[in-house]
């Protein structure tokens, strides 16, 4: 590790200390509307102010980052899981099995999944818990965000099916499962890590993305996405510059997950 | 003689390849139907919602609506007057398909290709700067840049386009650039530690010279498979921030036909979408393999 | 090297300019106006008219018998010089100005106006502009016995006939250029779909000023398609466009401090906003929630336990008035005054359910039967202010042990909850009133109509109170005199009031945007509130400021 990348591990260490203690940190619940002072400044009550109803943005902001930093390594955790399976079957068995992954990779790749994502949205019904609700955003992110992992997996499970050791175990009698598991999976295991790291950040600006264009995580709920929302009037965002705080710690996240993130070259 | 049948083997890979193409992006946009086809909402119309109708009105815009209620036979209209070169009309805008995609694919491909170019020209500047240079503010400064570009979310990027009134262009650009230089200094990292760039170096030849003589030559085939990488983020990218800018593209023409469940013009949308992103994919693999041919 | 990249740089330079606009045409003496429609045109033919940017290009381009003057309120005649309806609302005879010229040129005539009438009572073409001139059964009479004279006579009497023809305009018989023929100020000059609609001067406008100029003193009037209200404020404040017909609430105090002679507020507006709850019979929800919803005293005590002073403070910034009922107060004559103002009373609320068998536990609200009181409120996403209502009343009513839960969903999807499926609980919306006339509220009122949202397409009306509504409604549209509809009318806000099917939450004021550069404007209450003397508006000298490019 050099430096920097210390340096972008101890403020991830940081922001998830402070994720982890906003119940004792926040000065107000997150919901709770200071009807008289919306819009406001920030005080010694408020840090960084309140929003449009009155509420407190630290506390929001706090909150918020719990909602993202847990649910997006959880998508991560899901699409490399997907793109895991799908990736090493399709590279080690190869064929046309290999030919139908990769061209539904493709094809999921070309889809605008953005304004397909609205009406998947609308058929989710109606008295979930908000809770659930972002969980469910999280989970739709996980689901639909497999296919660039699948095909770096796949290559890398092409070279391991090509390789001396596999051939060795295969001409002593073992069978396709318990090759992929025993053989092929814990060759890719560091790329599996690798892709679950690079997802990390990308599901924290996929949903960033998706609730400024009101698909993400639902209010009252904070989260990261959805107090960017505010920016869509940047005019208002120069009059009270504390507002730019979320964008600021959002891009602070990702450049450490990025910096912390093994080089490309290993990835590829 | 052995070159003719090459050739031959060649074009009819290509062709069935592009014949698959075809066949997968009718596929996906058929998928694409049937998700807004069930999709709840379908067949409603906001206009029901205005007093002034009378019942009987509402009554006769209900069953104006009521066309696709049968997915096969649509998908069979629509593929046979497809293969007639026949669009459909758009539902909620009225106009066909065609001409709505006559209006608007110019404008997103011209956003598309002035975002690429600066996208690459900024990229390609900044990362042999970077390198040529072998100082570490070039290359501090590069990497910063393009690190903070990453991490802004494309609809932020958009907003602040939109706020500074700078063009479609502009933003899709700069979504694309930090990827574009991140791939690009790696690889042409990768082609300066050659043994024969090292050698090269090592009898003092100019900064200059080793880049044009032996760097890029060694760079340039990925840098081919890149363009079409670089063209599929594009157009990817294109699609939110023309949405979000409400810019006049195909982006915009997308999102409306998603929000009022206009199925033709969805499917078309979808379809070219589908095509053009899968032929980007497509054409860099073709370009990677190519010259990974050659260099063999 | 350095040569290379400064070559590189200038072309990613020149990469990055903007097109080149072409210079306008800003040095001609009347100057083109600019402002956003909020969506496509979906039509140009006045008569299918249904949407707000239709809306916007007939009223500046097509000519009416009668035009209601929107600051005023009061009817004024435009292509007829003179007006009578008949004793019983039936008839009504205009008389026309005569030596008019439609924008191509083709002549005026008496001809014209029942071309327009037959096409827009034929019963195949459903247009909300026709619809509400219909009242009964049968067919539409013309008659047209000389140029200058027309008669058309409706099967029913038809209340406040004569305010109806402001929606009207009037299409050529027989101008080859149809619909693209108008009689108004302004012709559709060029539009480029998706980005903007042009108008330009039609010379043979009829109106002239008092100096015995023609109007309009505008040369042409551009219109930019424009969704975002975001970037149609960015705009006006950047002076690109010269007008912004309704503002939102959250940019009038910020454009006030920046322009404080742009910015205008005329006080509250005919729209509404409101909620209701789901009471139809068939809906898929639970036998205790159909319980709840349909009991008048749940109803009374949500209303009441709704600050709706803080949602008009907080919300719109306090360009809202709180809302009593269907009636806006800025409809001066059918708003009625007598109305108790509801008072914010969370413990008030709390008796009333205690009557109707709920009662606190642990600040939980149970009904009789012990279930815990929770619903979900719907409504339209995209729509801040919205949105920030229902979060407001989610907390207001978490003080009575009420928990409320937040839904939005796009257009279509909502519509299919609230009229084909019912599959909802409670859902927030508002209603646009163009019209001041009660009448064009009768598909909402009448417990058979598509727009009785909370129970819609009744066969017979399911409670008493609405079965007074029913016969309320039927009887002021067929009364001839204007004080027993007042009566009616009347009768049914304090219906409403009392049984509160809809909780009305507040009015929001109207408010638009002018520049300094635009001369003669006076915003109106009505629609379009900012260029409804489009014809008399002029840029000044200094709308260079104002129109560049």
């Amino acid at each position: 590790m050099n430096p920097a990348q210390k340096a972008a591990a101890v403020t991830l260490c940081v922001i998830f200390a402070l994720m982890v203690l906003a119940t004792i940190l926040v000065p107000a619940p997150y919901a709770r509307q200071f009807r008289d002072i919306p819009n406001a400044g920030p005080s010694r009550a408020h840090p960084l102010g309140t929003d449009a109803l009155g509420r407190d943005s630290l506390s929001r902001l706090l909150y918020g980052t719990r909602v993202s930093l847990l649910l997006a390594p959880a998508a991560a955790l899901l699409s490399t899981l997907i793109a895991a399976v799908l990736g090493s079957a399709a590279g080690f068995l190869g064929g046309s099995f290999e030919r139908i992954v990769l061209a539904a990779t493709d094809i999921s790749l070309a889809l605008p999944w953005l304004f397909l994502l609205l009406t998947v949205r609308a058929m989710l019904p109606l008295d979930i818990p908000p809770m659930a609700s972002v969980i469910i955003a999280f989970l739709m992110m996980g689901l639909l965000g497999w296919q660039a992992s699948v095909r770096v997996i796949c290559a890398a499970a092409r070279g391991v099916r090509d390789s001396d050791f596999l051939l060795l175990a295969r001409s002593s009698g073992c069978k396709p499962i318990r090759l992929l598991v025993c053989h092929v999976a814990p060759n890719l295991r560091p790329l599996f890590y690798a892709q679950f790291w690079i997802s990390i950040p990308l599901f924290i600006l996929t949903e960033a993305n998706l609730s400024i264009l009101g698909l993400g995580v639902m209010e009252p709920m904070p989260s990261w996405g959805n107090l960017l929302r505010g920016f869509e009037d940047f005019s208002a965002v120069a009059a009270n510059p504390w507002m730019l705080v979320p964008l600021i710690l959002l891009v602070i996240v990702v450049m450490c997950f990025q910096l912390v993130l093994p080089s490309p070259e290993v990835i590829q | 003689m052995i070159r003719h049948a090459k050739a031959g083997i060649l074009f009819r890979h290509g062709l069935r390849r592009v014949s698959f193409l075809i066949c997968l992006g009718i596929g996906g946009a058929l998928f694409s139907a049937t998700l807004i086809r069930f999709a709840p909402g379908y067949g409603v119309q906001e206009r029901e919602l205005d007093p002034r109708w009378s019942a009987k009105s509402v009554e006769a815009l209900r069953q104006e609506q009521v066309l696709h209620e049968g997915l096969a036979s649509f998908y069979f209209h629509y593929l046979s007057a497809l293969a007639h070169g026949d669009l459909g009309e758009s539902e909620s805008l009225k106009r066909p398909v065609r001409e709505l995609l006559a209006q608007r694919f110019p404008l997103t491909g011209s956003a598309i290709v002035r975002g690429l170019g600066v996208a690459w020209l900024a990229a390609t500047l900044l990362a042999s700067l970077g390198l040529a240079s072998r100082g570490w503010f070039y290359e501090a400064s590069g990497t910063a840049v393009s690190s903070l570009l990453l991490s802004l979310p494309s609809a932020v990027i958009a907003m602040l386009a939109v706020h500074l009134r700078a063009p479609t262009f502009c933003a899709i650009s700069v979504v694309v650039f930090p990827r574009l230089h991140r791939y690009m200094r790696s690889l042409l990292l990768r082609s300066y530690d050659q043994p024969h760039v090292l050698a090269a170096r090592a009898r003092g030849l100019g900064g200059v010279s080793i880049f044009w003589r032996h760097v890029l030559p060694l760079a340039t085939p990925p840098l081919f498979a890149l363009l079409g990488v670089s063209f599929a983020i594009a157009f990817g990218a294109a699609i939110p921030i023309e949405a979000l800018c409400d810019s006049p593209g195909l982006g915009q023409l997308a999102w409306q036909a998603a929000l009022s469940r206009d199925l033709p013009l969805i499917v078309n949308v979808t379809l070219i979408v589908c095509l053009v992103m899968l032929a980007a994919n497509a054409l860099a693999d073709l370009a990677g393999r190519a010259f990974a041919g050659d260099t063999q | 090297m350095i040569r290379r990249v400064c070559v590189a740089l200038t072309l990613t330079l020149v990469l990055c300019l903007p097109p080149f606009v072409g210079a306008d045409s800003a040095s001609q003496p009347g100057g083109e106006l600019h402002f956003c429609l909020r969506g496509e045109p979906k039509t140009f033919n006045p008569l299918l008219v249904e949407e707000d940017a239709s809306e916007a290009i007939r009223y500046l381009t097509g000519g009416v018998l009668i035009r209601l003057n929107r600051q005023t309120q009061a009817l004024e005649p435009s292509l007829a010089v003179s007006w009578k309806v008949s004793p019983d609302s039936r008839t009504i005879k205009f008389q026309l100005r005569t030596g008019l010229h439609f924008s191509d040129g083709t002549a005026f005539t008496s001809e014209d106006v029942a071309y327009t009438m037959k096409a827009l009572m034929d019963p195949q073409l459903h247009s909300p502009t026709g619809d509400s001139f219909r009242s009964g059964e049968g067919q539409v009479e013309i008659q047209s016995p000389s140029p200058d004279t027309v008669a058309v006579t409706f099967p029913a009497p038809v209340a406040g006939l004569e305010r109806l023809f402001d929606q009207v305009a009037i299409l050529s018989a027989h101008s080859p250029k149809k619909e693209m023929a108008v009689l108004g100020p302004f012709y559709v000059a060029d539009y480029a779909p998706g980005s903007s609609v042009l108008l330009r001067r039609n010379t043979n406008y009829w109106k002239k000023d008092k100096d015995g100029r023609p109007l309009p003193y505008l040369d042409s009037i551009r219109l930019d398609i424009q969704r975002n209200r975001d970037i149609e404020v960015l705009r006006f404040r950047r002076g690109e466009i010269h007008l912004i017909n309704t503002l939102d609430a959250e940019y009038f105090d910020r454009l006030q401090k920046e322009m404080p002679t742009a910015a205008h507020d005329e006080g509250p507006g005919l729209d509404s906003e409101f909620m209701w709850f789901n009471q139809v019979p068939t809906a898929p929800l639970s036998e205790p929630k159909k319980n709840w919803f349909r009991a008048t005293e749940f109803r009374r005590a949500i209303s009441m336990a709704i600050n709706r002073s803080d949602l008009s403070r907080v919300v719109f910034g306090g360009h809202a008035h709180p809302a009593f009922g269907p009636v806006s107060p800025a409809n001066h004559f059918w708003f009625n005054s007598s109305l108790p103002v509801p008072q914010y009373d969370s413990a008030g609320a709390l008796r009333l359910l205690a009557q109707a068998g709920f009662r606190l536990q642990d600040g939980t609200l149970r009904d009789s039967s012990g279930n815990r009181v929770e619903f979900t409120v719907i409504t339209n996403s995209g729509n801040k202010s919205r949105e920030q209502m229902t979060a407001m009343i989610q907390q207001d009513l978490s003080q009575i042990g009420i928990k409320v839960n937040l839904v939005t969903l796009d257009f279509p999807s909502l519509i299919e909850r609230i009229t084909r499926t019912y599959d909802y609980e409670a859902c927030l919306l508002g209603l646009v009133n163009t019209d001041l006339d009660p009448n064009s509220q009768m598909n909402v009122w009448l417990s058979s109509a598509e727009n009785h949202q909370w129970n819609p397409k009744q066969s017979k009306p399911a409670t008493t109170w609405e079965a007074e509504l029913d016969g309320l409604m039927h009887s002021q549209a067929s009364a001839t005199s204007d004080k027993k509809r007042k009566t009616d009318w009347d009768r049914v806000q304090q219906i409403v009031a009392e049984q509160q099917p809809f909780i009305y939450l507040v009015n929001k004021d109207a408010m638009s945007a002018i520049s300094p550069a635009v001369v003669g404007s006076a915003p109106s209450v009505l629609d379009p509130h900012a260029f409804w003397n489009a014809d008399a508006l002029r840029l000044g000298p200094d709308a260079a400021l104002g129109a560049q490019k």
